[in-house]
């Protein structure tokens, strides 16, 4: 299966009466955004704005980060079976307009979560510092169930992000990057002496705003899979997830996803990247047990000799983890596994709630609990009141200055396991 | 700051006095540096012009494993009397004896004289298993002929901690790892570093986890109580359950508290009284009825039915999400002395 991306590179966001894509510069009406947002009956109100690097703005609470693509040749379109039809994706080609992000934010459903400083302390942490982010504010009509409301907010990003790729359609790309999987006997036989490496990704699937979907499907009510590397550059896995946000993978993630892109480099020099598994990260342990056991079934029957497996969130799926990396060590493959830490704010505490012998190739997004200091900003798009009392806030966090004092794990994308970011702990 | 001074201990044989045969040498200090030392200083001055090694102490490694009292306190009292900023033991390489000595020395200058101390070591040396955790240890090779290997390591760091420069992760800052775990910025992304790992691992070569594996402090459970029906049971939870409106500001992640709550009104929990502050799963069945993860109506009905003697008056509460272990042990090494003062015999601990 073979996929090209062609790359449009976007160097600024312009509001605008007209929506369009010329010399790298991405032009939004915002009428147009909140009309199709508003074809949601359950959305109150949206404003747009837009947010760039280098500029004293801070957004919060982060609902989830898209990146605009848009399927240009091939079968099926971006985010099958939620946005697309269902048909399968990661054949032919794709333009995504590089440089750019839709980031959602609005009401909080729950403890909804993260932050996105545009400049200062914080931005050194979280990879949408550095992307020119049309931002949607969202807000539900009264009433609206928790559920409902993640689901409006979750496609009021989506279907932006579609909007905006579909606007790339006729752009010529700046770049042009092709990405193969060959099916196992053409792999063999190509590489016959290549060592062949799995990727297994754990999807987070705890419950509302730990979900993720596949081709529409809720991830938590999927047993263990294979999919083409190149169906997830095409939208097959988009995030439901935000609380914790250092550690949960926007869709912006999955589209980009790290361990794919670096297992594709060394594909056909040092390595044969065989195939990728995915996993889910339920709560219940019959559910762990099956789901971990599966992982390491299809492992073994791709016969491959190394497995790279990333983990989404921490604690609970800690136990998810140390299971598949286990269970994958015996049955003969070779593991590394992708995680990070809760080690305490004086980092003295264990990292892991789990933990096994076998796990003895570790990498580190760094340490969740260590305290940061935010300097104010000049402009806040969302909410600042939650900061308080989402997930690394504490009583106090924020101060009447407009600083804030807070975990690391407060600010999206900072501790990612999928090996976004060069963080990392010893 | 002024001129920062620096005392520096060696054994006899880094004093040029002699080898095993001299290892009773006792306790004396000289002005100004040993050989060694002097490369050090050599090597700090490099970075930061305005050291100096003012004092060495020297003792014999026998005299200072044999007599440990004493020439802790003989040696303790030389480096005192130079008013050090800073003290630096060895590099001590893979000599058993002079490791622990040095090990020793750094952590008693430490805790008695509160400046920043500094040794070496090779990995294996005894010392470092037994000091790597209190003092910063260098790594070394395994003798003397790593001394200039050690000393690029020992001088960078040494002048760090005499200026008092934050510490940065342990590869960083080229000290073993210390069980204090430091964020810093790789080179490369951790995919890529995952990618590199792997190919290490899949030929057999060498790779360095970046988190190994801890030793995990297993619990074994208690006797099952004989008596149910006479039992005092209390209910303890780390899904977060609160009064409604979460009066102590429990937070959703890292908790730094834990709250203690009165049930006696309450024979079932509803969305009115309790919620949870949990902000690592859905919330929103707990929020419904928080009886589903603090179990106050089941327990009622037991007490009723005589199954047990008696619900606990009070519960307790925290939330498990991304809290440190250490936090949650000094929460239950509190509350279980309370517990165990009001006569509780069992507990039912819910998690989420």
């Amino acid at each position: 299966m073979k996929l090209e991306l062609g790359y449009i590179k976007i160097s600024d966001i312009q509001l605008s009466n007209e929506s369009k894509v010329e010399n790298g510069v991405l032009y939004v009406n915002p009428e147009d955004i909140i009309n199709l947002i508003k074809e949601d009956e359950n959305i109150a109100t949206v404003a747009v704005d837009v947010a760039r690097p280098g500029e004293s703005v801070r957004i919060t609470p982060v609902k989830d980060v898209i990146e605009p693509r848009v399927k240009v040749e091939g079968p099926g379109s971006i985010f099958p079976g939620v946005i697309g039809k269902v048909n399968r994706v990661g054949e032919g080609r794709t333009h995504v307009l590089k440089g750019a992000a839709v980031v959602t934010t609005g009401r909080i459903v729950g403890f909804q979560e993260g932050i996105i400083d545009m400049s200062g302390e914080g931005a050194k942490y979280t990879p949408f510092s550095q992307t020119m982010n049309l931002v949607v504010t969202c807000e539900p009509v009264d009433g609206l169930r928790p559920h409902e409301h993640e689901k409006a907010i979750r496609f009021a990003g989506l279907k932006t992000a579609v909007f905006l790729g579909e606007l790339g359609r006729n752009v010529e790309p700046d770049e042009v990057e092709t990405f193969e999987t060959l099916n196992v006997k053409e792999g063999i036989e190509k590489y016959p002496n290549l060592p062949r490496v799995a990727y297994v990704q754990m999807l987070q699937s705890q419950g509302l705003m730990h979900d993720t979907y596949v081709y529409g499907v809720d991830a938590k009510r999927t047993l263990s899979t294979i999919i083409m590397p190149t169906e997830v550059m095409d939208g097959a896995i988009l995030s439901g997830n935000c609380v914790s946000s250092c550690d949960k993978n926007t869709t912006y993630h999955h589209l980009n996803n790290p361990v794919i892109a670096d297992l594709f480099k060394a594909h056909g020099k040092t390595l044969n990247f065989a195939g990728m598994i995915i996993t889910n990260e339920n709560v219940y342990l019959a559910d762990k047990e099956r789901s971990s056991d599966w992982a390491a079934k299809l492992c073994q029957y791709l016969g491959v000799d190394g497995a790279i497996v990333s983990q989404e969130g921490f604690g609970n799926p800690d136990t998810d983890l140390i299971m598949n990396a286990k269970k994958i060590e015996t049955v003969g493959v070779k593991t590394v596994i992708i995680t990070d830490e809760y080690a305490g704010r004086d980092g003295k505490s264990q990292s892991l709630a789990d933990a096994d012998p076998l796990a003895n190739a570790v990498v580190t997004g760094g340490n969740a609990n260590m305290v940061i200091h935010l300097p104010k900003m000049d402009k806040v798009i969302g909410h600042i009141n939650f900061v308080d009392t989402i997930a690394g806030g504490f009583d106090g966090s924020l101060h009447e200055d407009g600083t804030i004092e807070a975990e690391l794990q407060i600010i999206t994308g900072a501790t990612n396991e999928l090996g976004f970011n060069k963080l990392s702990a010893r | 700051m002024g001129k920062i001074k620096v005392v520096h201990y060696v054994n006899q044989f880094f004093a040029g006095i002699g080898g095993e045969e001299k290892a009773d040498q006792t306790p004396f200090k000289q002005d100004g540096t040993m050989p060694i030392g002097a490369q050090i200083e050599k090597a700090m001055q490099a970075i930061n012009a305005d050291v100096e090694i003012v004092g060495t102490v020297v003792c014999g490694d026998s005299y200072f494993n044999e007599n440990l009292e004493t020439a802790k306190a003989a040696v303790l009292d030389m480096i005192k009397s130079y008013e050090p900023d800073l003290f630096i033991a060895g590099p001590a390489f893979n000599a058993g004896r002079y490791g622990v000595a040095c090990g020793t020395i750094t952590t008693e200058v430490q805790e008695v004289l509160g400046i920043p101390v500094l040794t070496g070591m090779y990995k294996e040396n005894p010392g470092a298993d037994m000091y790597k955790n209190k003092v910063y240890v260098v790594p070394t090779k395994d003798s003397a002929a790593g001394a200039r290997d050690a000393i690029k390591k020992m001088a960078p760091l040494a002048v760090k901690l005499a200026t008092g420069a934050e510490i940065e992760a342990s590869c960083v800052d080229n000290y073993m790892p210390n069980g204090i775990r430091k964020n810093f910025f790789e080179t490369k992304r951790g995919s890529e570093r995952a990618v590199e790992m792997m190919i290490k691992k899949l030929a057999g070569k060498e790779f360095v986890t970046e988190f190994p594996m801890p030793d995990f402090d297993r619990v074994d459970p208690n006797p099952a109580v004989k008596d149910m029906a006479h039992a005092r049971v209390a209910l303890v939870t780390s899904g977060g359950v609160v009064p409604k409106g979460n009066p102590d500001h429990i937070e959703s992640s890292s908790a730094s508290k834990y709250g203690e709550y009165s049930i006696a009104e309450f024979d079932d929990l509803t969305s009115e009284t309790h919620e949870t502050a949990h902000g690592g799963y859905d919330p929103v069945y707990c929020n419904q009825d928080s009886d589903r993860v603090l179990p106050v109506d089941v327990m009622r009905e037991f007490e009723k039915a005589g199954r047990i003697g008696k619900l606990h008056e009070y519960f307790y509460t925290t939330t498990g999400n991304g809290t440190a272990v250490l936090n949650a042990v000094a929460f239950a090494k509190e509350f279980s002395q309370k517990l165990v003062a009001a006569g509780v015999d069992a507990v039912v601990l819910t998690s989420t």
